[in-house]
């Protein structure tokens, strides 16, 4: 008798744990497995996204995202002079490619172009604006793959944690304004995560 | 001591990796047809090839072109008779001539990457090198007409 007790609550207990197994499967389909289920609090998460956004708008991150084909430059985010342009590859074009004069490190000096060895701009297929957009709609187009470079929402936080042309902006050379603290900004952005990704409105 | 490659001649000179490539050009290699108008990278006159892009020799410390081959004007071509060259002969270009070999070299990678540029490819090639004269029109008549010459498998 008791043998059977035994066998049967394994049997449960293996059952509990595939459908759980499934459950988390099909939650994985829907959503990254950074937050669980009960992590889930869409005020939360909306709050923590709107903490983020003002880096997402600073000069020295929105400059390269701009809503038209020209990068921006300076504090006040004025088409860049000499009629730069995206290009075909977000690198520029003909004898005014990015790389030309933004070189692998930050010329010394103010108004010297700064430098990183990846610098360029999103390209024209993938164009990641962030001029003009609202909380809410930068925060659909950073959640969605199709227009986010392919990106899970685990690895936009890798790639705003990590990424050397993303740290640029808080290492800009001299001259440049700063945006609100790294450290903080890609915090906000895990909790965002954490909490489901809600978008604002 | 750098090593480098200037229009397809090696040369070795004994400076400061820091020295903007144009510094070099012009005081240690005596290379004096790539001029220097603001030393910020704002002007395009001191516009030379490296690796066949189109650098700002004032802001290039003089370390990123070795290893690399840079072409000056006095490279461009053997005998002047690159297509732009002919062009800008023909179409008797310069005013004081000060910006012009950076003109040229810019022109150069466009004339390269687009051999039938339209009037917008000269203006997103172009308008990053400043003529103080206001030559434009003759610059873009003159880029017009060596794409016609280099289709027609003219130019040296
Ligand atoms: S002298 Fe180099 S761009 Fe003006
Ligand atoms: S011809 Fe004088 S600056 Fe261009």
């Amino acid at each position: 008798m008791e043998k059977t007790d035994v066998s049967s609550q394994v049997l449960t207990q293996l059952a509990v744990k595939i459908m759980l197994v499934i459950a988390a499967l099909c939650l994985g389909a829907l959503a990254p497995s950074t937050w669980a289920a009960d992590d889930r609090d869409d005020a939360g998460a909306r709050a923590a996204f709107l903490k983020a956004y003002p880096v997402f708008m600073h000069p020295r991150c929105l400059n390269c995202h701009p809503a038209g084909d020209a990068p921006l430059q300076g504090d006040d985010s004025l088409p860049h002079a000499q009629n730069v342009q995206r290009g075909p590859e977000g690198r520029g074009r003909y004898a005014l490619k990015c790389a030309n004069c933004h070189q692998a490190a930050n010329l010394p000096g103010e108004n010297l172009p700064p430098g990183n060895p990846k610098w360029h701009m999103p390209p024209p297929g993938m164009r990641m604006v962030f001029q003009g957009k609202s909380p809410g709609d930068l925060c659909k187009q950073l959640k969605d793959p199709a227009q986010n470079g392919g990106m899970t929402l685990e690895e936009l936080i890798d790639h705003v944690s990590h990424d050397k042309l993303v740290l640029w902006g808080w290492d800009p050379g001299n001259g440049r304004s700063k945006p609100p603290s790294h450290v903080e900004f890609v915090d906000h952005l895990r909790t965002w995560v954490k909490k489901g990704a809600a978008c604002p409105e | 001591m750098i090593k480098l490659k200037v229009n397809r001649k090696e040369y070795t000179v004994d400076i400061n990796p820091e020295t903007p490539l144009l510094w070099v050009l012009r005081e240690n290699l005596g290379l004096t047809g790539t001029k220097f108008g603001c030393g910020m990278a704002l002007c395009g006159a001191c516009t030379v090839h490296l690796d066949g892009e189109a650098v700002r020799s004032c802001v290039t410390p003089v370390a990123r072109a070795e290893g690399k081959e840079i072409t000056t004007i006095e490279g461009l071509s053997l005998d002047s008779g690159h297509p732009l060259q002919q062009a800008w002969i023909a179409e008797d270009v310069p005013q004081c001539g000060y910006c012009m070999s950076g003109q040229i070299m810019s022109a150069a990678v466009l004339l390269r990457e687009n051999p039938r540029p339209a009037d917008a490819d000269i203006d997103a090639a172009m308008a990053g090198n400043i003529c103080r004269c206001g030559a434009y029109q003759r610059i873009r008549r003159a880029i017009h007409l060596a794409a016609r010459i280099q289709g027609q498998g003219g130019g040296r």
